[in-house]
């Protein structure tokens, strides 16, 4: 009876072919590091999951902001289970993306033809980076507040333009509730978006091309 | 490798098959029931009742046959916030220590009803439901009369009511 159900279905979707494309590629006999790519994508795909369900109690306004998120932690049912799995994901994922680069960096992998999975790679961990950041404002305690303050410093020490950027970044001249919507918007709307397209691109690339295998001394 | 037992009922490729679906459904229910709780969660918090004393001042402030509004607020805490509540009660003395103590909340859909001294009479001004002095229903959609609060007066004369909420 499945079976029938999907002859029906891959009759009209052919979904076989798909599956074969994306699944059954031939690749190079490789090590565990080429794992990483994977690992990044699954820990996108639980940042995406388990944000989604926490922008279900979470208030980006400073009023409520802080105590929205105690809420999470102490009223809603495994809420503290969601925003942890949230929190560490988050750092992890850094990590995955960032060992992921080296690992591409060390074994060559970036050389043509694959300059573009290469590039829109390196896009890609500017944005995980960027929701790091945002996302870390958005508790709105003492540490987001003053790590904020840093880091929009940081850009206004660019010569001439860096004070203009600094208020693009605060929404004005302070940390405030302006601030906080943006990043808010930012870290579930913009970046999301962005890093989704982009996703899209870099794993189609990596279908289309192949990936490279381990160089040997003689390449 | 070719399976070398023809005997055997169950094929690796059965066994694997069952395997990953009982796996599987173990996996989704983990997963599942943390997330619906999650979303069903301010739902499921306790519903009892609870009931509070609340002060109406001297009895001898309210004068006797006419209904008098009184008006208080209670906090409630719903998720992150705290929310101010105003209520209002009738209090008709009918003699010196006979007294009802009414609820404002109409019966019907909950809008608040005013004393109109000159006909006597409460009214909802949302379905133009008529009560008597006594908080009966006269005309209108109402399926019961005003509800009536519990009430009490301490020794030094203090009248109090007893008011619950969900």
């Amino acid at each position: 009876m499945l079976h029938k159900i999907f002859i029906w279905f891959d009759e009209r979707l052919d979904l076989s072919t798909i599956y074969r494309v994306i699944f059954d590629r031939k690749v190079p006999k490789v090590n565990w590091w080429f794992t990483l790519g994977s690992a990044s994508l699954f820990l996108f795909i639980i940042q995406a999951a388990t944000g989604i369900f926490l922008s279900v109690y979470y208030v980006p306004s400073p009023e409520h902001a802080y105590n929205s998120i105690q809420y999470i932690m102490n009223d809603v049912a495994f809420g503290w289970l969601l925003r942890g799995i949230h929190h560490w994901g988050a750092s992890l994922m850094v990590l995955a993306v960032l060992l992921h680069m080296l690992r591409v960096f060390y074994y060559a992998s970036y050389k043509y033809p694959r300059e573009l999975t290469w590039l829109t790679g390196v896009i890609l961990l500017l944005i995980t980076m960027g929701m790091g950041f945002t996302g870390y404002l958005l508790p709105w305690n003492q540490r987001s507040y003053w790590a904020t303050v840093v880091g929009t410093r940081i850009v206004g020490t660019i010569p001439s333009i860096g004070d203009f950027l600094l208020r693009i970044l605060r929404g004005g001249t302070d940390i405030s509730a302006v601030t906080l919507m943006r990043f808010y918007s930012v870290h579930i709307w913009w970046f999301p978006a962005l890093l989704g397209l982009l996703l899209v691109i870099h794993l189609y690339l990596i279908i289309r091309l192949g990936i490279s295998g381990i160089p040997h001394e003689d390449d | 490798m070719e399976d070398h037992s023809p005997s055997a009922n169950l094929s690796r490729r059965d066994f694997v098959t069952i395997i990953s679906a009982f796996l599987g459904t173990i996996m989704a229910f983990a997963i599942g029931f943390p997330l619906i709780g999650y979303l069903i969660s301010p739902a499921l918090t306790s519903l009892t009742a609870k009931s509070s004393r609340i002060s109406l001042g001297l009895l001898s402030n309210y004068s006797i046959g006419k209904p008098t509004l009184f008006t208080f607020t209670r906090a409630k805490i719903n998720g992150w916030e705290k929310t101010v509540n105003s209520y209002a009660v009738f209090v008709l003395r009918h003699s010196e220590n006979e007294m009802k103590v009414f609820s404002n909340i109409c019966p019907h859909l909950s809008c608040r009803v005013l004393w109109h001294e000159d006909q006597q009479k409460f009214i909802c001004p949302c379905h133009d439901a008529h009560f008597d002095q006594q908080g009966n229903v006269i005309s209108g959609p109402p399926p019961r009369s005003l509800d009536i609060l519990p009430h009490e007066i301490d020794p030094s004369g203090n009248l109090y009511i007893q008011m619950t909420e969900v």
